[in-house]
């Protein structure tokens, strides 16, 4: 497949807008959106629920999308996302944690605290495989699969000890029924640390290539890569707090995009962040279509459709210069 | 002039270098030859900061590499490592850009552009300029890395090992290339080269190191003799003469090839 950047930028980005208006047309109240000026009923079901979940979706596909690319340059491998890192569950573990501790914390000190032990697991993370062999590149994503696994089963036996099972399942498996107009707002500090992350990129890029070419080209490498825990463990605490765990997103997407038009991250971030939101939306507009007026959480429509997806690349061969 | 002074250097208990002091001359071609393990890749990697100097003081034309900021010491010197393979997929055009990054630091200009076609045509790469790394050869990734380090566009460039995976006429041109720059622009080169007669052909300068130590260091036509070359590889190697330059002949000795007819009758 040749895809040169200009066309695929506007192919995805035209194909996001189609998506956000088929999102906001979409639901149990039937409105006719051209009316939304007008109409103080329509107004209000688009301002209110429409487009806070419209947003919501985009916002969260985009920015962990962006943050998968992010891991995988840091750790220089393809087959990781930031919920087969450890990120995700250490959010969610430092979010049951201050919940437990502090039940009556406003908003922001919940969020601060998942995000600290996001940071603290994806270093954890980080640390590990640094042990590991070079060469076996598949005991990186098995090393994330375990450590993921571990600290979600803490998560799961704490709120199993302290009764707040129903608590976290919002948590663990990531949907966007419930997103209204101040509920999701905090969403938008994810997509601005995902854009925070663009203007990084070429250091995000070049640390890719190795501490070795990054500390030869002045690049200070610890720095570097501290700034990208953060980025992606803000953007996955965020999430898990605003809407629960989104699978999926943050590894298939970012492989997308390299094989379409590589690893520039400078130039692919933006087709990340596109994808990644494109994508989301379609998983949801499909849990909220197929069974209507009931709905699919959006991470079992797309364990199947991003399985399929990545099935479908690996098996193509990748895009020739 | 880059200046090592009392450099020590160990991995655990193990010494790899013992008491180096040395200069590096400018605007000459070097050469760092020797057997395997003697620390000449050590060395070049304390040189450019890639290894924390544990005891002594390397400066770079009077930059204290320990006390320089290394975005600073990135536009004094370039350095391509011996192990070139990346995950990223990047197009060659990509990857040579990134070495102009100690320049812009994110906003290349036109300069930039220039100067990393310019190091792409040097090194032979320009109908490959829009590939991918992952669909090159070997050779061909190592020419790509090297055009990176032209375009940081260094008064010193330090190479360990370039050679690998080049084919004959793919090296010489290297090797022409560097004489060539260090000749005309007056910037300084260092190499570790394995094929003793690449620096008996194109260096100015030769430092030859054993088990961590100087060995012997000077102009090539000095330090490329029989007794010299023999006691540094431990092997009995004859040197003759081409063109002037001393020619190494390592790969067969008449003493040794006698002996093999001996032992097979």
């Amino acid at each position: 497949m040749i895809l040169g950047r200009r066309p695929a930028a506007v192919l995805a980005l035209s194909a996001l807008v189609g998506l956000m208006a088929l999102s906001l047309g979409l639901g149990a109240a039937e409105i006719d959106l051209r009316s939304a000026r007008s109409d103080a009923w329509t107004a209000l079901v688009v301002m209110e629920s429409r487009l806070p979940r419209t947003l919501a979706v985009a916002l969260s596909g985009a920015a962990l999308a962006v943050s998968g690319a992010l891991i995988q340059a840091l750790v220089r491998n393809r087959f990781v996302g930031p919920d087969t890192s450890g990120t995700s569950e250490g959010a969610a573990l430092g979010l049951l944690a201050v919940t437990l501790l502090a039940p009556a914390a406003p908003i922001w000190v919940k969020m601060l605290c998942a995000s600290v032990a996001a940071v603290a697991s994806t270093a954890l993370f980080v640390a590990i495989i640094r042990r590991l062999p070079r060469r076996e590149v598949m005991l990186v994503p098995i090393a994330g699969l375990v450590l993921s696994g571990v600290l979600g089963s803490v998560v799961t036996w704490i709120a199993w000890q302290t009764d707040m099972l129903q608590y976290i399942g919002t948590w663990l498996s990531g949907e966007f029924s419930g997103v209204t107009a101040g509920r999701y707002e905090l969403l938008w500090v994810a997509g601005g640390a995902a854009a925070l992350a663009w203007l990084g990129a070429d250091r995000f890029a070049i640390l890719s290539l190795g501490d070795e070419i990054a500390t030869g080209l002045g690049l200070r490498a610890a720095a570097v890569m501290r700034l990208g825990l953060v980025v992606v463990a803000v953007v996955s605490a965020l999430v898990v707090t605003t809407v629960g765990m989104v699978p999926f997103v943050g590894l298939v997407v970012p492989n997308i995009a390299a094989r379409l038009v590589g690893d520039d991250l400078r130039a692919s971030l933006p087709i990340v962040a596109a994808g990644g939101a494109g994508l989301l939306l379609v998983c949801d507009i499909i849990g909220r279509v197929l069974i209507a007026p009931y709905e699919i959480p959006v991470g079992m429509i797309l364990g199947i459709l991003g399985a399929a997806i990545f099935l479908v690349l690996l098996y193509r061969s990748p895009a020739h210069g | 002039m880059i200046r090592i002074e009392s450099v020590q250097h160990h991995i655990g208990p193990a010494p790899i270098l013992s008491d180096i002091s040395l200069e590096l001359p400018k605007g000459r071609l070097t050469a760092l030859i020797g057997p395997n393990g003697a620390g000449k890749s050590t060395l070049l990697r304390l040189v450019a900061r890639l290894e924390r100097l544990q005891a002594g003081r390397i400066a770079v034309d009077g930059q204290d590499i320990a006390r320089t900021p290394t975005e600073t010491l990135a536009r004094s010197l370039a350095i391509m490592g011996q192990h070139n393979n990346v995950a990223s997929r990047l197009r060659v055009s990509e990857l040579v850009g990134f070495g102009r990054w100690p320049h812009h630091r994110g906003r290349p200009r036109a300069a930039d552009h220039a100067a990393v076609a310019a190091a792409i045509e040097a090194v032979d790469l320009g109908p490959l300029a829009h590939r991918f790394l992952d669909e090159l050869s070997g050779g061909q990734v190592q020419r790509a890395f090297l055009a990176m380090t032209f375009a940081q566009d260094t008064p010193w460039v330090l190479l360990d090992e370039p050679l690998n995976n080049l084919d004959m006429a793919h090296a010489r041109a290297l090797m022409a290339r560097l004489a060539g720059v260090v000749r005309e622009s007056g910037r300084s080169v260092v190499t570790v080269v394995h094929e003793v007669n690449y620096a008996a052909a194109w260096a100015d300068h030769i430092v030859a190191m054993k088990n961590g130590r100087i060995f012997a260091q000077g102009p090539a036509e000095q330090v490329l003799n029989e007794a010299l070359l023999s006691e540094l590889y431990g092997t009995p190697i004859e040197v003759s003469s081409h063109d002037g330059r001393p020619l190494v002949l390592h790969h067969h000795a008449h003493s040794e090839a006698e002996l093999m007819i001996r032992v097979a009758s």
